[in-house]
C-alpha cells in the first residue's frame, strides 16, 4: 500500500468538497478499494471515509418504498427486521455476499458505485426496479449501471440512499463462482402490479435484464414461462470458470430457480 | 492404557497456544536493526535478464541496497541444487541445471526472482523494488508438459528437449506378454491436476549475520531445519555448517512446500553479512502462490491387462512429469520412486511396466506436495481398476477383492515389498459402513428428486516412513533418511525429548510425549519436545513423507530403551538388589518379589547427585540418544467410498457420504489421527472437485489468488465417518505406519470414481467442478439417449 491521506468528514457537502482536489477516493466499505490498494493496484493520494456522516445511514419503510442508507452495512440489511419484512428477497441477498468480513465492512452504497460485473446488489437494484439518490439527484437502476465498474455517478457524487418499491413477489437465485463466491451467475427477478422484471449479475460485463423472460412472466409467472427461452452466450463473459455457452445455461436455470422461489 | 499414554485420545496440547494466538512464528520474530527485503521477479514466464538498473532503486528513501544474480556469483553462492539423482533408461545422469537464487542469465518462470532491494522498511524495499529498471529479451514460452519435449523453446542449454531424464522401472518384455494373453484390456488417458500448496502461514525468512562470532542465524519456515542447512552449507557455500544456526519454530503448516531450500532464505541471510543488519523477508500469499513449489501435473497414459475372470495380468504405464522450470530439491524422485514403486496399489499384479519423462516447462517448479507421487499413483491404479471392472461387468468391490494381495511379505513387480496388510478388512468395512447393498435404493431416491447418485471406491496403499537409508541411497536419494532423538531427563525427573522431526500441524508436542508418558509413567505435562533450531538439537531428517512417527518416534523410543536401561542400574544401587531384579512399571522401580521401590524421578534425581553408585562403573546424568534408520518403509493402506449427488443442471457436486477405513497399524491418539484424516480428504477432495492451477499460452498463472484459484472449504465438505483396521507394522516396534498423508491420497479416485458412477461414463477431468460436470453430464444424458 502506498501512502494516503486520510480524511474522515461529517458531512456530505464536506466530503463532496474533499474530493474536489487531486486523486481522491470515497471509502464506502472498502472492500474492493482497500485489497486492490494492498496490492498496489490503486494508489489513491486520499481516502474519503464516508462512515462518520450521519446522513447516510439508516433503514426505514415509508409507504411502500424502502430506503436503506447508502452507508447501511450488508449485515445491517441482512439482519434488518424491516427489510426482511418488506423485501425478504433483499435481506437474503444482502447475507449470501461475501463473507462475515465483508459483511461486516461493505455497504450497498460503496457495492453499487463500484458496479462489479459479478457483485450481488446491482441485480437487486436493477431487478427491483431501484431509485438511487445522490447528493445531486436521482437516477432510475435502468439509468444507472451503465458498464462494467462504470455508473452514471459523477465526479464527486455520492450516492445517499436507494429506494426500492415494494414488490409483491421477488427472489434472487445465485449460483456462486466457486473460488471467490462472486455470482458466477445472479438472477433477480420480481413482480409488482404487472410489472415484472428479470435481472442478471455476473454473467455479462454490466448488469442486465431479459426482456424476453420479463415478457412470458408477466403473461404468466411461474418457473414454467421460461421454458425454451435463453439469453445469447454470445454477448456473456467467458474466464477459466464458466465459459459463454455455460452462463447462458446458468442464466436459465437461476432464472426459473428465483421464479420458484418467489 | 493410562489417560495420557498410547491410544489415549489426548487433546493437542500445542492448540491452546495457536488458537489463542500465542504461538511463534517467523514473521513474529523481530530482531534489532532489522531489515526488510522485497524481491524483484520476473513478470515474463521465460526471459534473458539483459541489464538491472538499480540507480532510481537506491535513491528511494530509506533503500540500502540492491543485489543481483551478479552479486551471488561473485560470492560464489551456488544454484539450489537437485538432490536425488536419476538415471534414464540408456544409463545417463538426468540434465538437472541449478536453480540460481536470483537470477542468472534467464528467468524461466513468472515469479523468478531477479534482484532483492532492502530497505528499512517493507514499504521503502518493495517502492525500491518497484524502481528497478530490468530490461528483458522476452522468449517464447511452453508450460504444457504434453508439449515440452517437441516445443521449439528450449528452457536450459543443458537439458535438450526441455528433458530432465527418460526413466522407466518393471520388466519391460515380462508385461508385453502379460498383455499378449490378456482377454481384456482398459485404457485410460488422464491427467493429474497441478496444484498449490497454500500453507496457512506463507514461507517467511530471517537472516542475521553476527560480526562478533562470523556467524548467521536464519529463522525459517522449514519443515527440516537440518537439511536446509546441510544444502546451504554443502551446496550454496553461505556458511559453514557450524557458523549457521537454522531456526524452524512454529511453522503454520508445510504439506510439503517447507522441505526445500528456497531462493528468499538463501538471499537473507547471505546479505545480512553483506549489509551488517539483519534481513526479514515474509511473502504475501501472492507471492507464495508463484514461488512456492507446487504439487502433481501429470500426464498418463496407461493399460491394464486382464484375464476373462477379470484376474489383472499387467500394466502399463507412460507418464509425462512436469518439474517446472528447474528441479526443485526432491522433485526428481516424486514422479519415479515415490510414484511408479507404487503402481502395483493393493494388487497382486504379475507384470509392471512404468516410463515417465521428466520435462521442463516455464512455469514454477514442482516437488513433493501431500502425498508426493503416491497420489498420482493411486489416482491412476483406482481409476483404472475401476474403469475395468465397469467394462467387463463386475461389481467393483469383487473386482477389487478378487486381485488384492492376500499374503504377506509381497514382493511387487516394482521394487516395493509389501510386509504387512488385510486389504479386504478394510473394504469389507468400509462396505458395511456405507451401507454398500443399500446404495441402490439411495441412487433411485435421488433420482426422484433430480440428482443423480454415484459410488466410488479408493483401495490406497502408500509407502511412508520415507526411509530406509540404504534403500533410498540405492535408489539415488544424496542423504540418508534415518531420524535422531536425545532424552534428557533433568535432576527433578521431567523430561525434555530433542527430536530431528519438525511439527509443523501434526501434533508431535502431543503424540511424542504420549509416547514417554506411556514408556516413563510420567504425566505428558512432565515432557517437553524441543525441535527446529540446528543450535539445540542434533542432526535430524525433518518431516515429511508420514514419517515422524514410524522413523521419528522409533529413534525416541530406543533412546527411551537406553534411559530405562541406565535407570534400572542407578535403582539398583539405590535399592541395594541386583539389576536382573530390577522391575519398571508406572513409573516406579522396584526389586521383584518385594514392596520396595523408588520413583522414577528420584532415580533421576540420583543420576545427578552421583553419591550413591560408583562412578566407575555408571556414568553421572541420565541423557541418552538414538539414531534410528528402519529396515523398511512401512505401508499404510485402507479403503475409501464416497457418494456424491450431482445436480445434472448446474453440475454442482455434493458428497453426500464418505467413509474411510485405514490401516495405519497401531495408533498413538485417535483424535490427532482423525484430524490428519479429515485433512487428507479435504485436500484430496479439494484436487477433485476444486483446484486447479491454470497457465495461459504465454506462461502468466490464471489462478495466482484465492479468488481464481478455488480452496475446499468447511461448506463443501460432509461429516466423515472414520474407522480403523489394525495390522501392526512389523519394521518398527512401536507398530505404527504413518497417516499424514493417507486421506490427500486415497480421496482424488474416490470422488472421480463416483461423479463417472452417476455420469455413466469415464470422460471427465480434475477438478470436476460444475462446469466440468455439467457438460460431462450432458454427454452421459446424450449417450444415454442413444
Amino acid at each position: 500500500m502506498y501512502e494516503f491521506a486520510y480524511h474522515r468528514p461529517n458531512s456530505i457537502r464536506k466530503a463532496s468538497s474533499l474530493s474536489a482536489s487531486g486523486e481522491a477516493k470515497f471509502l464506502a466499505g472498502g472492500q474492493t478499494l482497500l485489497p486492490t490498494m494492498k496490492q498496489r493496484l490503486a494508489s489513491p493520494d486520499a481516502l474519503i471515509d464516508l462512515a462518520g456522516i450521519e446522513a447516510l445511514q439508516g433503514i426505514e419503510l415509508k409507504g411502500r418504498t424502502l430506503h436503506i442508507g447508502a452507508m447501511s452495512r450488508h449485515a445491517d440489511v441482512a439482519s434488518s427486521a424491516v427489510v426482511r419484512e418488506a423485501i425478504p428477497a433483499l435481506a437474503a441477498l444482502a447475507g449470501d455476499i461475501g463473507d462475515p468480513h465483508v459483511r461486516a465492512m461493505g455497504t450497498i452504497g460503496g457495492s453499487i458505485a463500484n458496479n462489479d460485473p459479478a457483485a450481488d446488489y446491482p441485480a437487486a437494484c436493477l431487478g427491483l426496479g431501484a431509485t438511487i439518490v445522490t447528493n445531486k439527484r436521482r437516477i432510475s437502476a435502468d439509468d444507472f449501471f451503465t458498464d462494467m465498474f462504470e455508473t452514471a455517478l459523477e465526479e464527486g457524487e455520492i450516492i445517499t440512499k436507494v429506494l426500492f418499491p415494494l414488490p409483491r413477489r421477488s427472489a434472487y437465485a445465485k449460483f456462486d463462482n466457486p473460488a471467490s463466491r462472486y455470482a458466477l451467475v445472479g438472477v433477480f427477478v420480481s413482480k409488482r402490479g404487472r410489472d415484472v422484471r428479470v435481472a442478471v449479475t455476473g454473467a455479462g460485463p454490466c448488469v442486465f435484464r431479459v426482456a424476453a423472460m420479463e415478457d412470458a412472466l408477466s403473461k404468466r409467472f411461474a418457473a414454467k414461462s421460461l421454458d425454451g427461452i435463453s439469453v445469447a452466450a454470445g454477448d456473456l463473459n467467458s474466464d477459466i470458470h464458466a465459459s459463454a455457452d455455460y452462463r447462458a445455461h446458468l442464466v436459465g436455470v437461476m432464472a426459473r430457480r428465483a421464479v420458484a422461489a418467489a | 492404557m493410562s489417560n495420557t499414554g498410547i491410544g489415549a485420545r489426548v487433546a493437542r496440547l500445542e492448540d491452546q497456544r495457536f488458537i489463542t494466538g500465542a504461538g511463534k512464528y517467523t514473521d513474529d520474530v523481530n530482531v534489532a536493526g532489522q531489515t526488510y527485503a522485497a524481491f524483484a521477479r520476473s513478470e515474463h514466464a521465460h526471459a534473458t535478464v539483459k541489464s538491472v538498473d538499480s540507480k532510481a532503486a537506491l535513491a528511494v528513501p530509506g533503500v540500502i541496497a540492491v543485489f543481483t544474480g551478479a552479486d551471488l556469483e561473485k560470492d560464489a553462492i551456488g544454484p539450489l541444487p537437485a538432490g536425488w539423482m536419476i538415471h534414464s533408461k540408456d544409463g545417463s545422469p538426468m540434465n538437472a541445471p541449478g536453480h540460481p537464487c536470483l537470477v542468472q542469465g534467464k528467468a524461466r518462470y513468472v515469479g523468478d526472482p531477479v534482484a532483492v532491494v532492502i530497505g528499512e522498511s517493507l514499504a521503502a524495499a518493495r517502492a525500491g523494488a518497484e524502481a528497478l529498471a530490468i530490461d528483458y529479451d522476452v522468449h517464447e514460452a511452453v508450460t504444457d508438459p504434453a508439449k515440452a519435449r517437441s516445443s521449439a523453446t528450449q528452457l536450459h542449454d543443458s537439458a535438450p528437449k526441455n528433458t530432465c531424464y527418460e526413466w522407466e522401472l518393471g520388466d519391460k518384455a515380462a508385461t508385453a506378454a502379460a498383455f499378449k494373453s490378456a482377454k481384456h484390456v482398459t485404457k485410460l488417458s488422464l491427467s493429474n491436476n497441478r496444484l498449490v500448496p497454500n500453507p496457512m502461514e506463507p514461507r517467511s525468512a530471517l537472516g542475521n549475520y553476527d560480526a562478533g562470532t562470523d556467524s548467521f542465524t536464519l529463522y525459517t519456515t522449514s519443515q527440516n531445519p537440518h537439511v536446509a542447512r546441510l544444502v546451504m552449507s554443502a551446496f550454496l557455500n553461505v556458511a559453514p555448517e557450524h557458523k549457521l544456526r537454522v531456526i524452524a519454530p512454529d511453522v503454520g503448516g508445510g504439506f510439503g512446500s517447507k522441505i526445500y531450500v528456497y531462493p528468499e532464505e538463501v538471499v537473507c541471510t547471505w546479505a545480512s553479512k553483506k549489509v551488517g543488519r539483519p534481513i526479514k523477508w515474509t511473502a504475501d500469499r501472492t507471492e507464495a502462490f508463484i514461488t512456492d513449489a507446487h504439487g502433481r501435473d501429470h500426464v498418463t497414459n496407461a493399460e491394464i491387462a486382464m484375464d476373462e475372470r477379470g484376474k489383472i495380468l499387467g500394466l502399463k504405464v507412460h507418464t509425462t512429469a512436469n518439474l517446472g522450470g528447474y528441479p526443485s530439491l526432491f522433485a526428481t524422485c516424486v514422479p519415479t520412486y515415490l510414484y511408479a514403486t507404487l503402481l502395483s496399489g493393493q494388487y497382486d499384479i504379475p507384470a509392471i511396466y512404468a516410463e515417465v519423462d521428466a520435462v521442463y516447462t516455464n512455469t514454477v517448479p514442482v516437488d513433493a506436495y501431500r502425498g508426493a507421487g503416491r497420489p498420482e499413483a493411486t489416482f491412476l491404479v483406482e481409476r483404472i481398476v475401476e474403469i475395468a471392472s465397469r467394462e467387463m461387468g463386475i461389481d467393483p468391490a469383487t473386482f477389487r477383492k478378487r486381485n488384492f494381495i492376500k499374503k504377506f511379505p509381497h514382493q511387487t513387480p516394482v521394487i516395493m515389498n509389501y510386509d504387512a496388510g488385510d486389504y479386504a478388512a478394510s473394504l469389507n468395512k468400509a462396505c458395511e459402513l456405507i451401507d454398500y447393498k443399500g446404495f441402490g435404493k439411495r441412487r433411485r431416491e435421488a433420482a426422484r428428486r433430480g440428482k443423480l447418485r454415484g459410488i466410488g471406491f479408493s483401495c490406497y496403499i502408500e509407502a511412508c516412513g520415507i526411509a530406509p537409508s540404504a534403500a533410498v541411497g540405492s535408489l539415488g536419494a544424496g542423504v540418508g533418511l534415518w531420524e535422531s532423538a536425545e532424552v534428557r531427563v533433568n535432576p527433578t525427573g521431567n523430561v525434555e525429548i530433542l527430536t530431528g522431526s519438525h511439527s509443523h500441524g501434526q501434533g508431535h508436542e502431543t503424540t511424542f510425549a504420549q509416547l514417554v508418558s506411556d514408556r516413563l509413567g510420567i504425566g505428558i505435562d512432565q515432557v517437553t519436545i524441543v525441535h527446529g533450531d540446528t543450535d539445540k538439537v542434533q542432526f535430524g531428517m525433518g518431516t515429511y513423507g508420514s514419517r515422524s512417527g514410524a522413523v521419528g518416534m522409533t529413534a525416541i523410543s530406543k533412546a527411551l530403551d537406553k534411559v530405562e536401561a541406565k535407570a534400572k542400574k542407578i535403582a539398583a544401587h539405590l535399592l541395594e538388589a541386583s539389576e536382573s531384579d530390577i522391575e519398571f512399571k508406572d513409573g516406579a522401580f522396584s526389586v521383584s518379589g518385594t514392596d520396595k521401590k523408588v520413583t522414577f524421578p528420584e532415580v533421576s534425581l540420583n543420576a545427578y547427585v552421583a553419591h550413591k553408585f560408583p562412578s566407575d562403573e555408571i556414568e553421572p546424568g541420565l541423557k541418552e540418544g538414538a539414531f534410528h534408520d528402519p529396515s523398511n518403509f512401512t505401508f499404510p493402506a485402507g479403503c475409501h467410498i464416497c457418494e456424491i449427488e450431482i445436480d445434472p443442471e448446474t453440475g454442482v457436486c455434493e458428497i453426500a457420504d464418505w467413509v474411510a477405513v485405514d490401516d495405519f497399524g497401531n495408533v498413538i491418539n485417535p483424535m490427532i489421527v482423525e484430524g490428519q484424516v479429515h485433512g487428507g480428504i479435504a485436500q484430496g477432495v479439494g484436487q477433485a472437485l476444486m483446484e486447479g492451477v491454470s497457465y495461459d499460452s504465454s506462461g502468466q498463472l490464471m489462478t495466482g489468488s484465492f479468488m481464481d484459484y478455488c480452496m475446499p472449504r468447511a461448506d463443501n465438505l460432509p461429516s466423515f465417518k472414520v474407522d480403523t483396521t489394525v495390522t501392526p507394522c512389523p519394521s518398527n516396534p512401536l507398530g505404527i505406519k504413518g497417516c499424514g498423508e493417507a486421506g490427500a491420497i486415497a480421496s482424488p479416485p474416490a470422488v472421480i470414481n463416483a461423479i463417472t458412477d452417476a455420469i455413466g461414463h469415464e470422460n471427465i477431468t480434475m477438478p470436476a467442478t460444475p462446469q466440468v460436470v455439467w457438460q460431462a453430464a450432458r454427454q452421459g444424458a446424450a449417450r444415454a439417449a442413444e
